[in-house]
């Protein structure tokens, strides 16, 4: 230290400390920031593989170019993926809904059909179309970083009218249903808002910004280690459930011990 | 009032013969007599010795199995501490050991006094059939004759028969007595004015996030989007208090932006809405719950209580439900600063329809 603190005037020791701070600052960006641009840096093989693969798995309903299918009595056949971004793409693939199995009021999730690589490349060709909501980083859905009280409010107040205060989903008109949350990726929760798949509305950067996304992906992803202290989670929806066990095995044993006691004796 | 024992029988012992008290009553023309309750089976434990000796065995051990178990709480409450030396919680699972030690031991013990009553009590104690004969509910000749002479001497004894003046002006003030509840009901206080049909939206003021309070400009939303939002001047009213969980209940609201060629505009509401953007109470109009069960592909709005659906793209029109009128809406403008602002309170009033509604 003696070393250093001694040189600490001389005539070049400003340029050195400028130097050594533009390549920390530079090293830094250097490792934090580039994965975004690495994907879309790393793309022309990949966008020709993904559109490869569109053509075979996506095209017989979406369109050779992704413009969609509407059939002239306004039936639609596949929406057009022109500007959903690598996001819908991600969440879409990635849950196992698309390739769709069967068309219905609502497409579930399902086994995922592609490989992580194929997914990658799909949503890369996808994105390739018109820009749209690109794929959240690891930072920003790190169940970790985010703030559960906060992200509780925050989901009551924007998503748990529809997927329930706990996020066990559920029922909507006509056959459609909000899907429970438990065991989806922080990634997907964080798609999924960002661009609201067949029913759910959308909740942009702007609406509901990162930082409340990721307090949202917090809080489910808390209360899913939650432990259930009486041994069952009985669903988790609260004192509804609770009260219909309570009646039907509270009264259900005792109006069986009323007909054992008053049964003929032998 | 004095009819012979028997005509009583006849007139309300209808359908039956009454021949004596104490046979059970048959149904006129049945071929086949009521043979009454069979008599008790014999148990094993009334004609075998040993049977008996082992129900009793059981018996006595459940009893004994019972006060071990009390004594077993006992000792588990001094034993099982609730938190270890550092202030750590002593658990199995999710519930603490003392708990399960507690509730297990008392509660078996409990279990097993009941249960060892109710086998002793089915096969050991003698099961004799006992008759119990009702008494008649009438009263006794004399004391029915006693209390209408005692009625009789009373009238003529207040005079309330004979002095016709005193009864008369009696029964004109008992008459009129129901007429200060009637006029007390009648008025309950000042009339509620319209803050059944107010809220706190009016000229100007913002609409802003719920929680957040942030302000909202047009831009934020794209199509799809749902924000559920509140007044501005929400925010300013007295933490404690009725008034802020009134307007709580009343003032909700969500915006959501709809491609207006998708949209059906209702007449007069031509300049409520941004650019698609539209604002609608979050309060249904059936029973007033909150909601926001909104699909963006369809914009159908449904409410999770009684399953009422409306039809935002179409002026908040009732498609299905218990709902009697549409979701009123809200009339949008933006102010100078960009950001979304509401032109009125509402035209209709917010939540359950009610009898004065349209006066």
């Amino acid at each position: 230290m003696t070393a250093i603190s001694a040189r600490r005037r001389h005539p070049l020791a400003a340029a050195v400390v400028l130097f050594v701070t533009l390549v920390v600052l530079g090293g830094l960006y250097a490792v934090l920031a580039p994965a975004s641009q690495a994907s879309s840096e790393a793309s022309s093989t990949q966008i020709e593989e993904g559109r490869q693969l569109f053509a075979i798995g996506c095209s017989s309903c979406h369109g050779l170019g992704g413009e969609g299918q509407v059939r002239d009595d306004g039936t639609v056949i596949g929406p057009s993926l022109i500007g959903v971004g690598a996001a819908a793409v991600d969440f879409q693939v990635g849950t196992g809904r698309m390739p769709a199995g069967a068309p219905g009021a609502q497409i579930s999730r399902g086994a995922v059909q592609y490989t992580d690589d194929e997914i990658a490349a799909l949503a890369a060709y996808v994105a390739s179309l018109a820009p749209g909501p690109e794929i959240p980083g690891a930072a920003a859905v790190d169940p970790d970083a985010g703030d559960v009280a906060r992200g509780g409010e925050m989901f009551r107040t924007n998503c748990a009218q529809c997927h329930n205060a706990s996020g066990q989903g559920g029922a909507l008109s006509y056959g459609k249903y909000a899907p429970a949350l438990q065991g989806v990726t922080p990634t997907h929760i964080y798609e999924a808002m960002l661009t609201g798949p067949q029913a759910m509305p959308v909740f942009n950067d702007q609406t509901l910004t990162p930082e409340d996304k990721r307090d949202i992906i917090a809080f489910l992803k808390s209360i899913e280690d939650e432990p259930n202290p009486g041994g069952f989670g009985l669903g988790r929806i609260g004192p509804v459930s609770e009260g219909l066990w309570g009646w039907l095995l509270g009264i259900g044993a005792l109006i069986g011990t009323a007909v054992w006691l008053g049964a003929k004796r032998s | 009032m004095t009819t012979p024992e028997s005509g009583e029988m006849a007139e309300y012992g209808e359908g039956r013969t009454g021949t004596s008290e104490l046979e059970p009553a048959q149904p006129v023309g049945d071929p086949i007599p009521d043979p009454g309750p069979a008599p008790p089976a014999e148990r094993m434990t009334d004609i075998d010795l040993k049977a008996e000796q082992r129900v009793e065995r059981q018996v006595a051990s459940m009893f004994g199995l019972a006060s071990l178990l009390i004594l077993a709480f006992l000792v588990a409450f001094v034993i099982f501490p609730l938190t270890t030396d550092d202030g750590g919680a002593v658990d199995v699972g999710a519930v603490r050991v003392s708990n399960v030690a507690l509730g297990v031991t008392l509660g078996l013990a409990l279990v097993l006094i009941g249960l060892g009553a109710i086998h002793w009590a089915r096969k050991l104690m003698t099961s004799k059939m006992v008759i119990h004969e009702r008494h008649q509910l009438r009263s006794t000749d004399d004391v029915r004759a006693e209390t209408l002479a005692d009625f009789e001497l009373g009238t003529a004894e207040s005079t309330f028969g004979r002095r016709k003046m005193i009864r008369n002006s009696l029964i004109g003030a008992m008459a009129l007595l129901p007429l200060p509840a009637v006029f007390l009901l009648r008025d309950l206080g000042p009339a509620p004015g319209g803050v059944k049909k107010n809220t706190l939206w009016d000229t100007g003021v913002r609409v802003v996030h719920d929680r957040t309070f942030a302000p909202i400009r047009p831009s934020e939303l794209q199509v799809g989007s749902l924000v559920v939002a509140m007044p501005e001047n929400f925010e300013e009213l007295p933490h404690e208090g009725p008034e802020r969980i009134n307007q709580r209940a009343k003032s909700p609201v969500f915006l959501i932006r709809i491609d207006p060629d998708d949209l059906r505009i209702e007449e007069g509401r031509e300049n409520w809405q941004v650019d698609g953007i539209l604002c609608y109470s979050k309060i249904c109009t059936h029973v007033g719950c909150p909601i926001t069960l909104y699909e963006s592909d369809t914009h159908h709005m449904l409410c999770p209580c009684h399953q009422s659906t409306f039809n935002l793209a179409d002026a908040g029109e009732v498609i299905f439900g218990p709902a009697a009128r549409p979701l009123p809406q809200l009339p949008l403008a933006v102010d100078e600063e960009g950001y979304l602002i509401a032109q009125s309170d509402f035209v209709d009033p917010v939540g359950p329809s009610f009898w004065e509604m349209n006066t």
